[in-house]
């Protein structure tokens, strides 16, 4: 393979990672602060793409208002998930909690569907189409937008945790919430911000995913599984590495279609995507059983 | 005597709504009046065999699985392949599927019950589309995305299950088989371990039960029932496709398990029943409104009654039975 062709599908494989790291992030801000999966993270990807089509298309607002919009309505149906399925379910086992946020993203990705539009829609590009060359791979401006944006959530989160108050009572709660409560953290209203965030988050990733992408109202599964495996891969704890996890997902999946070649295949890309998850989960699964008693 | 009070009337109603539930079966595909919901009869006694393998496992032994609808469709296109393409005797290729859905259940059972909860829950989900990615792709083996029909039906001697009512006879005959199966398992010191488990892990573990082992049993039986629905579906339907084998379809089948109330085998049946009934006769005239619904009723379900729609409503039948009852007996 020329080094041309090659970088090509890594351009291809790192920006589709980072669109996983999104959504992996998302995964481990409520894991981390809450203990719970959120099966309905990748939903708030879809609503992102989604919203900030339908506002610029049927609303004719202009594209940086949109972004706005779309991720702030985003935030709030994660809040409004918090408060009205997850708070309100008292008492509520694991099997339950994963049973809601199931519910939760099957019904929000019916509404999509029946309100606005079963078709891919895209959103259009934040700065032009006109694409750069670089060794033989051509690079779409979106794509700098979507590595961009990943890296920047990416630090500006590992800011956030390490070095404000606000993130350290977060970081508290994840370590006891008990102890946390002691010190006169509420570590109900930091798991809202923790959901708020989370789907923001997911938002943004959509928002920035869309023009280059396309999204639907069936976007969200896959988004929500591969950002999982991204996630899994740091244990659900550290944010650096549910970034590096997610490059990993997106590179694994882009060589898959590179080799184009037995089991490596374009059609089956997923499917290596996800056996990838399956093996890393059972590899991992001392220390992430262990992770989940703690919490 | 509270003890005594409540078992009779346990017993007298749970044999009236037996008795009542068989005698319904009976009559529906042979009255002219009811007969045009023996279709729908015959899918719910299919999927409740799939339900029925979610609830032994979500319900009773606490492992959640979204990867039920794997080997419901590991049977389908087994039996679909074998005895159309290779022209293999249905029945055979029924007995295959579930030996092949089985020992597959078998030797994934033992990574994945390494993991719990939503480690479990994820791993499962994947396992779901990794196996409807296969059904997609693998054009000439399963047709693809269109599939494949002319499937032939199921016979013994001259009795061929090519009517409506002779198929739902056949089906609900192995759907009752795997009720009264369950039913009898349950009861048994495989019952009592797998509750158990869901009691406590750590407990279960310390009075001597092997954790992955009665897991991975239960996983088992739950792939060879899902399994031998799937072989069920095809040669009822003589057609099949992926599209009742992806991840809506494993909602679908959670959907049906909490509605039953996850831990009840009869729940199962019920919660299917429901669930079917919603959406063949009210919610597929709306499109997506499907799905919007499933997911109303799991949110709502779990928040208001996490034991289950079936078992919630039993329980409060059963205390104001006992209330009244103990109003009525003199002190």
């Amino acid at each position: 393979m020329e080094t041309g062709q090659f970088l090509q599908y890594l351009v291809t494989g790192v920006t589709m990672g980072s669109i996983y790291a999104l959504v992996g992030l998302g995964f481990t801000i409520i894991f981390s602060v809450t203990g719970i999966i959120n099966f309905a993270q990748g939903e708030f990807v879809m609503l992102g793409g989604m919203l900030s089509f339908i506002l610029f298309d049927s609303f004719g607002l202009p594209m940086g208002l949109t972004v706005v919009l779309s991720i702030a309505a985003a935030a709030l149906l994660g809040i409004l998930l918090y408060l009205l399925g997850i708070r309100s379910a008292r008492k509520a086992s694991p099997v339950s909690l994963i049973v809601i946020t199931i519910g939760a993203s099957i019904f929000v990705r019916g509404v999509a569907a029946e309100i606005w539009t079963k078709d891919p829609v895209r959103p259009p590009y934040f700065t032009g189409s006109e694409s750069l060359s670089w060794a033989g791979a051509y690079i779409q401006p979106q794509v700098l937008w979507i590595i961009g944006t990943a890296l920047v959530a990416m630090i500006v989160l590992h800011v956030f945790f390490s070095y404000t108050t606000l993130g350290k009572a977060l970081r508290a709660c994840a370590i006891s919430r008990q102890a946390a409560g002691l010190v006169g953290i509420d570590a109900r209203a930091m798991a809202l911000i923790a959901f708020g965030l989370a789907a923001g988050l997911g938002a943004i990733g959509g928002v920035v995913m869309a023009p280059h992408t396309t999204v639907s109202y069936e976007s969200g599964v896959m988004l929500g599984l591969k950002g999982f495996v991204a996630a899994a891969i740091g244990g659900f704890k550290s944010h650096t590495t549910a970034f590096f996890g997610g490059l990993l997902v997106g590179i694994i999946e882009a060589l898959t279609v590179a080799i184009n070649w037995g089991p490596f295949r374009s059609e089956y890309a997923d499917a290596v995507a996800l056996i990838a998850l399956l093996v890393i989960l059972v590899i991992r699964s001392r220390s992430l059983s262990a992770g989940e008693r703690a919490s | 005597m509270r003890f005594g009070v409540r078992a009779l009337y346990q017993n007298k109603w749970a044999i009236l709504a037996f008795a009542a539930m068989l005698a319904l079966l009976i009559v529906v595909p042979l009255s002219p009046v009811l007969d045009k919901y023996t279709m729908l009869l015959t899918f719910i006694a299919i999927n409740a065999m799939v339900t029925l393998g979610l609830c032994l496992l979500m319900g009773y032994t606490g492992q959640v699985s979204l990867g039920q609808t794997a080997f419901y469709g590991i049977g389908a296109y087994i039996s679909a392949i074998l005895s159309k393409t290779y022209g293999v005797n249905p029945w055979l290729a029924m007995l295959i599927a579930a030996a092949a859905a089985g020992l597959f259940a078998y030797l994934i059972g033992f990574p994945i019950f390494r993991l719990r909860g939503n480690y479990l829950a994820m791993a499962t989900l994947g396992l779901v589309l990794v196996v409807y990615t296969l059904f997609r792709e693998l054009g000439s083996l399963t047709g693809g995305p269109d599939g494949m029909s002319g499937i032939p039906h199921l016979s013994i001697g001259g009795l061929h299950f090519n009517t409506p009512a002779t198929r739902y006879f056949l089906v609900w005959s192995f759907c009752l088989a795997a009720l009264v199966l369950s039913q009898n398992i349950i009861r048994s010191r495989t019952g009592r371990a797998l509750r158990a488990i869901h009691g406590s892990e750590a407990a279960a573990q310390s009075v001597g039960i092997d954790l992955s082992r009665y897991k991975v049993k239960i996983f088992v039986l739950s792939a060879v029932y899902a399994s031998i629905a799937g072989s069920l579906f095809v040669h009822t339907l003589r057609f099949v496709n992926p599209q009742p084998f992806g991840f809506l379809a494993s909602v679908m089948i959670v959907t049906m398990a909490v509605v039953g109330g996850l831990a009840s085998i009869w729940g199962a049946l019920f919660g299917t029943a429901v669930v079917r009934i919603l959406s063949n006769e009210v919610l597929l005239r709306f499109g997506s409104l499907d799905i919007i619904v499933y997911g109303l009723i799991l949110m709502v379900v779990m928040i208001f009654v996490p034991q289950g729609l079936f078992v919630g409503l039993r329980d409060t039948f059963q205390r104001w039975r006992l209330k009244r009852a103990r109003q009525e007996a003199p002190t």
